[in-house]
Protein backbone atom coordinates (compact mmCIF):
# COMPACT_ATOMS: atom_id res chain seq x y z
CA UNK A 1 0.00 0.00 0.00
CA UNK A 2 1.31 3.39 -1.30
CA UNK A 3 1.82 6.47 1.31
CA UNK A 4 -0.23 9.41 0.90
CA UNK A 5 1.67 10.78 4.26
CA UNK A 6 5.21 10.31 5.54
CA UNK A 7 6.63 12.10 8.45
CA UNK A 8 10.05 11.70 9.57
CA UNK A 9 11.24 12.84 12.68
CA UNK A 10 9.46 16.12 12.39
CA UNK A 11 9.27 18.57 14.90
CA UNK A 12 7.50 22.12 14.16
CA UNK A 13 7.16 25.10 16.50
CA UNK A 14 5.95 28.77 16.61
CA UNK A 15 9.31 30.79 15.65
CA UNK A 16 10.86 29.42 19.11
CA UNK A 17 11.89 25.73 20.32
CA UNK A 18 9.48 23.21 18.92
CA UNK A 19 5.85 22.51 20.67
CA UNK A 20 6.04 19.29 18.84
CA UNK A 21 8.89 16.57 18.36
CA UNK A 22 10.21 13.20 17.47
CA UNK A 23 7.04 12.55 14.97
CA UNK A 24 7.55 9.77 12.71
CA UNK A 25 4.35 7.97 10.84
CA UNK A 26 3.28 7.10 7.73
CA UNK A 27 -0.49 6.39 6.48
CA UNK A 28 -1.26 4.55 3.74
CA UNK A 29 -3.88 5.34 1.00
CA UNK A 30 -7.85 4.75 2.12
CA UNK A 31 -6.57 4.20 5.72
CA UNK A 32 -7.81 6.40 8.84
CA UNK A 33 -5.48 8.06 11.71
CA UNK A 34 -6.77 8.72 15.10
CA UNK A 35 -4.71 11.39 16.53
CA UNK A 36 -5.13 11.97 20.04
CA UNK A 37 -3.73 13.98 22.50
CA UNK A 38 -4.83 16.59 25.39
CA UNK A 39 -5.30 20.16 24.33
CA UNK A 40 -2.14 21.58 23.39
CA UNK A 41 -0.59 18.32 22.56
CA UNK A 42 0.37 18.90 19.35
CA UNK A 43 -2.94 17.84 17.06
CA UNK A 44 -3.51 21.40 15.17
CA UNK A 45 0.00 22.01 15.36
CA UNK A 46 1.16 18.88 13.09
CA UNK A 47 -1.82 19.69 11.02
CA UNK A 48 -0.78 22.99 10.67
CA UNK A 49 2.42 21.65 9.19
CA UNK A 50 0.96 19.46 7.13
CA UNK A 51 -0.93 21.98 5.28
CA UNK A 52 2.35 24.18 5.16
CA UNK A 53 0.95 26.71 7.60
CA UNK A 54 4.22 26.01 10.15
CA UNK A 55 8.16 25.31 8.46
CA UNK A 56 9.59 22.59 10.12
CA UNK A 57 12.36 22.73 12.66
CA UNK A 58 13.52 19.26 11.51
CA UNK A 59 12.77 16.27 9.99
CA UNK A 60 10.98 15.60 6.60
CA UNK A 61 7.15 15.42 6.24
CA UNK A 62 5.24 14.96 2.91
CA UNK A 63 1.50 14.77 2.47
CA UNK A 64 -0.01 13.82 -1.30
CA UNK A 65 -1.20 17.05 -2.62
CA UNK A 66 -2.73 19.91 -0.49
CA UNK A 67 -4.87 18.44 1.78
CA UNK A 68 -8.27 19.45 2.70
CA UNK A 69 -9.07 20.80 6.42
CA UNK A 70 -12.04 21.21 8.49
CA UNK A 71 -11.14 23.18 11.67
CA UNK A 72 -13.33 23.17 15.03
CA UNK A 73 -16.60 24.34 13.99
CA UNK A 74 -16.30 27.07 16.94
CA UNK A 75 -13.60 28.89 14.64
CA UNK A 76 -16.22 30.05 11.58
CA UNK A 77 -18.41 33.10 12.16
CA UNK A 78 -21.98 32.40 13.15
CA UNK A 79 -23.20 36.37 12.34
CA UNK A 80 -21.59 36.05 8.84
CA UNK A 81 -24.59 36.39 6.23
CA UNK A 82 -23.65 32.85 4.47
CA UNK A 83 -25.81 30.04 3.74
CA UNK A 84 -24.69 26.39 3.70
CA UNK A 85 -24.51 25.91 -0.15
CA UNK A 86 -21.68 29.35 0.21
CA UNK A 87 -19.70 27.81 2.84
CA UNK A 88 -19.46 24.60 0.58
CA UNK A 89 -18.37 26.62 -2.39
CA UNK A 90 -15.55 27.82 -0.83
CA UNK A 91 -14.01 24.75 -1.39
CA UNK A 92 -13.95 25.33 -5.13
CA UNK A 93 -11.79 28.58 -3.82
CA UNK A 94 -8.18 27.45 -4.69
CA UNK A 95 -7.75 28.16 -8.57
CA UNK A 96 -9.51 30.33 -9.75
CA UNK A 97 -10.32 32.87 -6.33
CA UNK A 98 -10.97 35.76 -8.69
CA UNK A 99 -14.02 34.36 -10.70
CA UNK A 100 -17.64 34.19 -9.71
CA UNK A 101 -18.63 30.61 -8.90
CA UNK A 102 -19.27 28.46 -11.91
CA UNK A 103 -22.26 26.19 -12.72
CA UNK A 104 -20.05 23.21 -12.42
CA UNK A 105 -19.01 24.47 -9.17
CA UNK A 106 -22.54 24.70 -7.83
CA UNK A 107 -22.96 20.86 -8.47
CA UNK A 108 -20.23 20.02 -7.02
CA UNK A 109 -20.98 21.96 -3.71
CA UNK A 110 -24.90 20.93 -3.98
CA UNK A 111 -23.10 17.26 -4.20
CA UNK A 112 -21.13 17.70 -1.12
CA UNK A 113 -24.25 18.78 1.00
CA UNK A 114 -26.25 15.86 -0.44
CA UNK A 115 -23.44 13.35 0.98
CA UNK A 116 -23.62 14.74 4.44
CA UNK A 117 -27.28 15.10 3.96
CA UNK A 118 -27.63 18.56 3.83
CA UNK A 119 -29.66 18.95 0.77
CA UNK A 120 -32.65 20.03 2.07
CA UNK A 121 -30.58 22.87 4.11
CA UNK A 122 -28.71 24.37 1.33
CA UNK A 123 -30.06 27.79 1.44
CA UNK A 124 -30.52 27.88 5.31
CA UNK A 125 -28.28 30.88 6.89
CA UNK A 126 -24.78 28.64 8.22
CA UNK A 127 -25.47 30.50 11.60
CA UNK A 128 -29.02 29.26 11.66
CA UNK A 129 -27.87 25.27 11.44
CA UNK A 130 -27.71 23.40 14.11
CA UNK A 131 -24.04 22.78 16.00
CA UNK A 132 -24.04 19.08 14.27
CA UNK A 133 -25.40 20.80 10.93
CA UNK A 134 -22.87 23.14 11.26
CA UNK A 135 -20.12 20.98 10.85
CA UNK A 136 -21.09 18.50 8.27
CA UNK A 137 -21.53 21.89 6.24
CA UNK A 138 -17.70 21.97 7.35
CA UNK A 139 -16.83 18.52 6.47
CA UNK A 140 -18.68 18.90 2.95
CA UNK A 141 -16.61 22.49 1.87
CA UNK A 142 -13.64 20.04 2.08
CA UNK A 143 -15.43 17.23 0.18
CA UNK A 144 -15.55 19.94 -2.52
CA UNK A 145 -12.07 20.05 -2.25
CA UNK A 146 -11.54 16.54 -3.63
CA UNK A 147 -8.21 15.86 -1.93
CA UNK A 148 -6.35 12.66 -1.22
CA UNK A 149 -5.65 13.53 2.49
CA UNK A 150 -8.21 15.12 4.67
CA UNK A 151 -7.71 16.54 8.20
CA UNK A 152 -10.16 16.81 10.86
CA UNK A 153 -9.77 18.89 14.02
CA UNK A 154 -11.92 17.35 17.12
CA UNK A 155 -15.04 16.83 14.06
CA UNK A 156 -17.25 14.66 16.53
CA UNK A 157 -17.23 16.98 19.26
CA UNK A 158 -20.38 17.96 21.01
CA UNK A 159 -22.78 17.24 18.07
CA UNK A 160 -25.83 15.11 18.33
CA UNK A 161 -26.00 11.89 17.44
CA UNK A 162 -27.85 12.01 14.05
CA UNK A 163 -24.95 14.25 12.63
CA UNK A 164 -22.44 11.92 14.37
CA UNK A 165 -23.83 8.77 12.19
CA UNK A 166 -23.90 10.90 8.98
CA UNK A 167 -20.20 12.08 9.52
CA UNK A 168 -19.31 8.20 10.29
CA UNK A 169 -20.86 7.19 7.50
CA UNK A 170 -18.85 9.73 5.27
CA UNK A 171 -15.74 8.54 6.79
CA UNK A 172 -16.44 4.94 5.53
CA UNK A 173 -16.83 6.15 1.95
CA UNK A 174 -14.04 8.65 2.18
CA UNK A 175 -11.98 5.65 3.05
CA UNK A 176 -13.53 3.28 0.05
CA UNK A 177 -12.23 6.08 -2.27
CA UNK A 178 -8.77 5.67 -0.74
CA UNK A 179 -8.64 9.15 0.92
CA UNK A 180 -6.61 9.48 3.68
CA UNK A 181 -8.32 10.85 7.10
CA UNK A 182 -6.32 11.84 9.81
CA UNK A 183 -8.65 12.77 12.37
CA UNK A 184 -8.12 14.69 16.14
CA UNK A 185 -9.95 13.34 18.90
CA UNK A 186 -10.45 13.34 22.65
CA UNK A 187 -12.77 9.81 22.15
CA UNK A 188 -10.14 7.53 23.28
CA UNK A 189 -13.40 4.74 22.82
CA UNK A 190 -13.67 5.49 19.67
CA UNK A 191 -10.51 5.57 18.33
CA UNK A 192 -10.27 1.98 18.10
CA UNK A 193 -12.75 1.89 15.33
CA UNK A 194 -9.59 3.71 13.32
CA UNK A 195 -6.99 2.20 11.20
CA UNK A 196 -4.40 3.74 12.97
CA UNK A 197 -3.50 5.89 16.41
CA UNK A 198 -0.88 8.45 16.68
CA UNK A 199 -0.62 10.07 20.15
CA UNK A 200 1.16 13.24 21.13
CA UNK A 201 1.37 15.02 23.89
CA UNK A 202 4.44 17.69 22.95
CA UNK A 203 6.59 14.49 21.18
CA UNK A 204 4.88 11.22 19.80
CA UNK A 205 3.83 8.57 22.56
CA UNK A 206 2.32 6.08 20.43
CA UNK A 207 1.66 5.00 16.64
CA UNK A 208 0.40 1.53 15.26
CA UNK A 209 -2.91 -0.05 15.39
CA UNK A 210 -5.40 0.99 18.31
CA UNK A 211 -5.32 -2.78 19.83
CA UNK A 212 -1.75 -2.37 19.74
CA UNK A 213 -1.24 1.03 21.04
CA UNK A 214 -3.53 1.98 23.31
CA UNK A 215 -3.03 0.37 26.60
CA UNK A 216 -2.71 1.96 29.90
CA UNK A 217 1.09 3.15 29.60
CA UNK A 218 0.81 4.85 26.34
CA UNK A 219 -2.90 7.10 27.46
CA UNK A 220 -0.50 7.78 30.91
CA UNK A 221 2.20 9.26 28.73
CA UNK A 222 -0.31 11.19 26.29
CA UNK A 223 -2.89 12.61 29.06
CA UNK A 224 -1.22 12.30 31.97
CA UNK A 225 -3.37 13.28 35.15
CA UNK A 226 -6.18 14.29 32.25
CA UNK A 227 -7.08 10.89 31.86
CA UNK A 228 -9.68 8.49 33.86
CA UNK A 229 -9.85 5.03 33.20
CA UNK A 230 -13.52 3.22 33.69
CA UNK A 231 -13.67 -0.79 34.40
CA UNK A 232 -14.55 -2.65 31.84
CA UNK A 233 -11.66 -3.85 29.61
CA UNK A 234 -10.75 -7.02 28.53
CA UNK A 235 -7.20 -8.90 29.41
CA UNK A 236 -6.63 -6.10 32.00
CA UNK A 237 -6.40 -3.18 29.86
CA UNK A 238 -8.32 -0.06 29.87
CA UNK A 239 -10.80 0.04 26.97
CA UNK A 240 -13.22 2.56 28.22
CA UNK A 241 -11.26 5.38 28.94
CA UNK A 242 -12.00 9.66 28.94
CA UNK A 243 -9.77 12.00 28.49
CA UNK A 244 -11.06 15.10 30.33
CA UNK A 245 -10.81 17.98 28.17
CA UNK A 246 -11.46 21.57 29.03
CA UNK A 247 -12.16 23.65 25.63
CA UNK A 248 -11.90 27.99 25.52
CA UNK A 249 -14.79 27.42 22.89
CA UNK B 1 -44.16 82.51 -0.40
CA UNK B 2 -43.74 79.29 0.42
CA UNK B 3 -41.95 76.44 -0.20
CA UNK B 4 -43.74 72.99 -1.88
CA UNK B 5 -42.15 69.95 -1.29
CA UNK B 6 -41.06 69.64 -5.15
CA UNK B 7 -38.98 72.62 -5.07
CA UNK B 8 -37.58 71.15 -1.20
CA UNK B 9 -36.33 68.41 -3.97
CA UNK B 10 -35.31 70.49 -6.53
CA UNK B 11 -33.43 73.10 -5.31
CA UNK B 12 -29.90 71.96 -4.17
CA UNK B 13 -29.92 70.70 -7.94
CA UNK B 14 -29.99 74.13 -9.04
CA UNK B 15 -27.11 75.18 -7.57
CA UNK B 16 -23.99 73.73 -8.90
CA UNK B 17 -21.67 73.71 -5.55
CA UNK B 18 -24.63 71.48 -3.70
CA UNK B 19 -25.19 69.51 -7.27
CA UNK B 20 -21.46 69.10 -7.30
CA UNK B 21 -21.70 68.06 -3.03
CA UNK B 22 -24.75 65.60 -4.11
CA UNK B 23 -22.43 63.93 -6.95
CA UNK B 24 -19.75 63.40 -4.22
CA UNK B 25 -21.54 62.26 -1.52
CA UNK B 26 -23.37 59.76 -4.46
CA UNK B 27 -19.56 58.39 -5.78
CA UNK B 28 -18.43 57.63 -1.94
CA UNK B 29 -21.66 56.02 -1.02
CA UNK B 30 -21.42 53.67 -4.10
CA UNK B 31 -17.92 52.46 -2.79
CA UNK B 32 -17.57 53.22 1.08
CA UNK B 33 -20.81 52.28 1.87
CA UNK B 34 -19.67 48.51 0.56
CA UNK B 35 -16.63 48.78 1.40
CA UNK B 36 -18.19 49.39 5.33
CA UNK B 37 -19.56 45.60 5.20
CA UNK B 38 -16.13 44.80 5.01
CA UNK B 39 -14.76 47.02 7.53
CA UNK B 40 -17.52 45.80 10.26
CA UNK B 41 -16.87 41.91 9.12
CA UNK B 42 -12.61 42.00 9.80
CA UNK B 43 -13.20 44.74 12.71
CA UNK B 44 -11.41 47.42 10.97
CA UNK B 45 -13.14 50.14 11.80
CA UNK B 46 -10.03 51.46 14.22
CA UNK B 47 -7.48 51.04 11.82
CA UNK B 48 -10.15 53.22 9.58
CA UNK B 49 -9.84 55.67 11.68
CA UNK B 50 -6.34 55.54 12.32
CA UNK B 51 -5.60 55.93 8.76
CA UNK B 52 -7.76 58.85 8.63
CA UNK B 53 -6.26 60.74 11.65
CA UNK B 54 -2.62 59.68 10.77
CA UNK B 55 -3.11 61.02 7.22
CA UNK B 56 -3.65 64.94 8.17
CA UNK B 57 0.60 66.27 7.80
CA UNK B 58 0.04 64.33 4.61
CA UNK B 59 -2.88 66.78 3.64
CA UNK B 60 -1.70 70.00 5.67
CA UNK B 61 2.15 69.42 3.96
CA UNK B 62 0.17 68.94 0.32
CA UNK B 63 -1.89 72.57 1.30
CA UNK B 64 1.21 74.03 2.53
CA UNK B 65 3.18 73.24 -0.94
CA UNK B 66 0.09 74.25 -3.14
CA UNK B 67 -0.06 70.53 -4.48
CA UNK B 68 -3.82 68.88 -4.78
CA UNK B 69 -5.33 68.23 -1.72
CA UNK B 70 -5.67 64.64 -2.77
CA UNK B 71 -2.01 64.39 -3.32
CA UNK B 72 -0.99 65.24 -0.05
CA UNK B 73 -3.84 62.86 1.36
CA UNK B 74 -2.65 59.66 -0.58
CA UNK B 75 0.76 60.33 0.72
CA UNK B 76 -0.70 61.00 3.95
CA UNK B 77 -2.49 57.51 4.19
CA UNK B 78 1.32 55.86 2.96
CA UNK B 79 3.13 57.03 5.60
CA UNK B 80 0.32 56.24 7.87
CA UNK B 81 -0.40 53.24 7.04
CA UNK B 82 3.37 51.92 7.72
CA UNK B 83 3.24 54.07 10.84
CA UNK B 84 0.32 51.82 11.92
CA UNK B 85 1.98 48.79 10.69
CA UNK B 86 5.15 49.50 12.68
CA UNK B 87 3.58 50.34 15.79
CA UNK B 88 1.43 47.46 15.80
CA UNK B 89 4.61 45.33 15.94
CA UNK B 90 4.99 46.69 19.37
CA UNK B 91 5.01 43.66 21.72
CA UNK B 92 5.89 45.38 24.91
CA UNK B 93 2.88 47.83 25.40
CA UNK B 94 0.29 46.38 22.73
CA UNK B 95 -0.66 47.17 18.96
CA UNK B 96 -3.70 49.25 20.01
CA UNK B 97 -1.89 52.11 22.55
CA UNK B 98 1.16 51.84 20.27
CA UNK B 99 -0.80 52.61 17.62
CA UNK B 100 -2.85 55.49 19.57
CA UNK B 101 0.23 56.67 20.58
CA UNK B 102 2.02 56.66 16.51
CA UNK B 103 -1.92 58.34 15.56
CA UNK B 104 -2.42 61.00 17.99
CA UNK B 105 1.30 62.29 17.76
CA UNK B 106 0.52 62.25 13.48
CA UNK B 107 -2.44 64.16 14.28
CA UNK B 108 -0.87 66.91 16.36
CA UNK B 109 1.94 67.31 14.27
CA UNK B 110 -1.00 67.93 11.45
CA UNK B 111 -2.84 70.15 13.88
CA UNK B 112 0.43 71.89 14.42
CA UNK B 113 1.45 72.74 10.50
CA UNK B 114 -2.03 73.53 9.49
CA UNK B 115 -2.23 76.77 12.38
CA UNK B 116 1.07 77.88 11.01
CA UNK B 117 0.44 81.32 9.70
CA UNK B 118 1.77 80.22 6.36
CA UNK B 119 -0.73 78.12 6.01
CA UNK B 120 -3.30 78.76 3.24
CA UNK B 121 -6.15 76.06 3.75
CA UNK B 122 -8.26 76.86 6.92
CA UNK B 123 -7.51 73.72 9.09
CA UNK B 124 -11.43 73.36 9.56
CA UNK B 125 -11.98 72.02 6.17
CA UNK B 126 -9.60 69.54 6.58
CA UNK B 127 -10.88 68.51 10.41
CA UNK B 128 -14.55 68.13 9.13
CA UNK B 129 -14.38 68.53 5.61
CA UNK B 130 -16.22 70.76 3.13
CA UNK B 131 -18.33 68.64 0.42
CA UNK B 132 -19.80 72.07 -0.95
CA UNK B 133 -16.16 72.84 -1.58
CA UNK B 134 -15.18 69.72 -3.53
CA UNK B 135 -13.68 70.56 -6.81
CA UNK B 136 -14.26 68.32 -10.54
CA UNK B 137 -10.91 67.48 -9.72
CA UNK B 138 -12.49 65.74 -6.60
CA UNK B 139 -15.59 64.25 -8.63
CA UNK B 140 -12.78 62.68 -10.92
CA UNK B 141 -11.11 61.21 -7.87
CA UNK B 142 -14.32 59.64 -6.74
CA UNK B 143 -15.47 58.87 -9.92
CA UNK B 144 -11.94 56.87 -10.36
CA UNK B 145 -12.38 55.42 -6.86
CA UNK B 146 -16.11 54.11 -8.02
CA UNK B 147 -14.11 52.60 -10.76
CA UNK B 148 -11.02 50.85 -9.48
CA UNK B 149 -12.51 50.52 -5.80
CA UNK B 150 -15.63 48.49 -6.94
CA UNK B 151 -13.29 46.18 -9.72
CA UNK B 152 -11.32 45.52 -6.65
CA UNK B 153 -13.85 44.65 -4.20
CA UNK B 154 -15.30 42.64 -6.71
CA UNK B 155 -12.46 40.57 -7.56
CA UNK B 156 -11.74 40.05 -4.29
CA UNK B 157 -15.35 39.10 -3.09
CA UNK B 158 -15.08 35.68 -2.55
CA UNK B 159 -11.55 35.75 -0.68
CA UNK B 160 -12.86 38.37 1.49
CA UNK B 161 -15.91 36.06 2.21
CA UNK B 162 -13.96 32.85 2.91
CA UNK B 163 -11.49 34.56 5.19
CA UNK B 164 -13.99 36.36 7.09
CA UNK B 165 -15.76 33.63 7.85
CA UNK B 166 -13.39 31.30 8.69
CA UNK B 167 -9.82 32.12 8.52
CA UNK B 168 -8.01 28.98 9.86
CA UNK B 169 -9.59 27.23 6.96
CA UNK B 170 -9.01 29.64 3.86
CA UNK B 171 -6.24 29.46 4.50
CA UNK B 172 -6.07 25.17 3.62
CA UNK B 173 -8.02 26.26 0.88
CA UNK B 174 -5.86 27.81 -0.76
CA UNK B 175 -6.35 31.48 -0.36
CA UNK B 176 -3.54 33.38 1.69
CA UNK B 177 -5.47 35.65 4.36
CA UNK B 178 -2.70 37.51 5.21
CA UNK B 179 -2.47 38.63 1.83
CA UNK B 180 -6.73 38.98 1.11
CA UNK B 181 -6.37 41.46 5.00
CA UNK B 182 -3.52 43.33 3.05
CA UNK B 183 -6.23 43.84 -0.03
CA UNK B 184 -8.43 44.95 1.87
CA UNK B 185 -6.52 47.74 3.65
CA UNK B 186 -4.88 49.18 0.62
CA UNK B 187 -8.97 49.68 -1.19
CA UNK B 188 -9.56 50.75 2.12
CA UNK B 189 -6.87 53.64 2.15
CA UNK B 190 -7.30 54.74 -1.32
CA UNK B 191 -11.20 55.43 -0.09
CA UNK B 192 -9.94 57.29 2.93
CA UNK B 193 -7.42 59.32 0.86
CA UNK B 194 -10.59 60.17 -1.96
CA UNK B 195 -13.12 60.30 0.63
CA UNK B 196 -11.17 62.53 3.11
CA UNK B 197 -11.95 65.97 0.55
CA UNK B 198 -15.37 65.94 1.15
CA UNK B 199 -15.49 64.64 5.06
CA UNK B 200 -12.70 65.60 6.51
CA UNK B 201 -9.93 63.82 8.27
CA UNK B 202 -12.72 63.61 11.38
CA UNK B 203 -15.93 62.82 10.14
CA UNK B 204 -14.87 60.62 7.43
CA UNK B 205 -14.64 57.42 9.40
CA UNK B 206 -18.90 57.98 9.49
CA UNK B 207 -19.26 57.22 5.78
CA UNK B 208 -17.02 53.72 6.71
CA UNK B 209 -18.33 52.60 9.65
CA UNK B 210 -21.96 53.97 9.92
CA UNK B 211 -23.03 52.22 6.83
CA UNK B 212 -22.65 48.39 7.88
CA UNK B 213 -23.82 49.18 11.29
CA UNK B 214 -27.37 50.62 9.48
CA UNK B 215 -27.71 47.51 7.34
CA UNK B 216 -26.82 45.55 10.53
CA UNK B 217 -27.22 41.79 10.63
CA UNK B 218 -30.73 41.84 8.14
CA UNK B 219 -28.72 40.94 4.51
CA UNK B 220 -28.90 37.47 3.76
CA UNK B 221 -25.71 37.55 1.50
CA UNK B 222 -22.47 39.28 1.63
CA UNK B 223 -23.41 40.91 -1.44
CA UNK B 224 -26.79 42.49 -0.19
CA UNK B 225 -25.30 43.82 2.62
CA UNK B 226 -23.06 45.57 0.22
CA UNK B 227 -25.55 46.89 -1.66
CA UNK B 228 -28.09 47.82 1.29
CA UNK B 229 -24.97 49.74 2.42
CA UNK B 230 -24.05 51.22 -0.49
CA UNK B 231 -27.98 52.90 -0.67
CA UNK B 232 -27.37 53.75 3.01
CA UNK B 233 -24.50 55.38 2.41
CA UNK B 234 -25.84 57.34 -0.72
CA UNK B 235 -29.16 58.23 0.65
CA UNK B 236 -28.03 59.83 4.15
CA UNK B 237 -25.44 61.90 2.51
CA UNK B 238 -27.86 63.09 -0.21
CA UNK B 239 -30.19 63.54 3.09
CA UNK B 240 -27.33 65.43 4.84
CA UNK B 241 -26.39 67.60 1.60
CA UNK B 242 -30.37 68.51 1.64
CA UNK B 243 -30.58 69.51 5.30
CA UNK B 244 -27.30 71.50 5.25
CA UNK B 245 -28.85 73.18 2.08
CA UNK B 246 -32.06 73.94 3.75
CA UNK B 247 -31.44 74.45 7.27
CA UNK B 248 -27.82 76.05 6.79
CA UNK B 249 -25.85 73.82 8.33
CA UNK B 250 -21.82 72.39 8.03
CA UNK B 251 -22.75 69.83 5.04
CA UNK B 252 -19.51 68.11 6.33
CA UNK B 253 -21.21 67.52 9.45
CA UNK B 254 -24.85 67.25 8.48
CA UNK B 255 -23.93 64.30 6.22
CA UNK B 256 -21.99 62.59 9.08
CA UNK B 257 -25.26 63.14 11.42
CA UNK B 258 -27.26 61.70 8.90
CA UNK B 259 -25.17 58.33 8.49
CA UNK B 260 -25.09 58.13 12.22
CA UNK B 261 -28.70 58.41 12.66
CA UNK B 262 -29.08 55.67 9.91
CA UNK B 263 -26.43 53.78 12.13
CA UNK B 264 -28.48 54.71 15.33
CA UNK B 265 -31.67 53.78 13.75
CA UNK B 266 -30.35 50.12 12.43
CA UNK B 267 -29.03 49.56 15.88
CA UNK B 268 -32.45 50.14 17.49
CA UNK B 269 -34.04 47.69 14.98
CA UNK B 270 -31.75 44.95 15.15
CA UNK B 271 -32.01 45.01 18.96
CA UNK B 272 -35.61 44.62 19.03
CA UNK B 273 -35.90 42.17 15.80
CA UNK B 274 -33.36 39.87 18.29
CA UNK B 275 -35.73 40.42 21.56
CA UNK B 276 -38.22 38.29 19.61
CA UNK B 277 -35.89 35.70 17.96
CA UNK B 278 -35.36 32.39 19.41
CA UNK B 279 -31.45 31.55 18.74
CA UNK B 280 -29.75 28.72 16.69
CA UNK B 281 -30.81 25.14 17.61
CA UNK B 282 -28.65 23.84 20.15
CA UNK B 283 -26.39 20.30 19.68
Amino acid sequence: MSAAVTVEDAAVGYGGPPVLAGVTFSAGRGTSVCVLGPNGGGKTTLFRAMMGQLPLSGGRLWVDGRPAYVAQSGHARLDFPVSGLDVALMGTLGGRWWLPARKADRERASDALRRVGLADRAGIRFGELSGGQRQRVLIARALVQDSAVLLFDEPLAGIDPTSAETIGAVFAELRAEGRTLLVSSHDVEGALAFDAVLCLNGSQVAYGHPNEVLDRQALQDTYGSELIVLPGGGDGEPRHAVAVQHHDH
Amino acid sequence: MPVGPIELLIDPWSSGIDRRALLEVLLLGCVCGPLSFWVKSYRLAYPSESLAHGLLPGLVLGALAGAPLLLGAGAGVAVAAVAVALAGRDERIGSDTATAVVVSGAFGLGVLLALRPEAPTRLQELLFGDPLGVTDTDLAAAGGLVLVGGAALLLLHRPLVAVAFDRASAGAAGLAPGKVRVALLLVLAAAVAVAVQGLGSLLVLAVLAAPAAAVGDRASTPGRAMAAGAAVAAGAGVVGIYSSFHLGGAAGASVALALCAAAAVGGLRDGVRRRGRPGPTAA
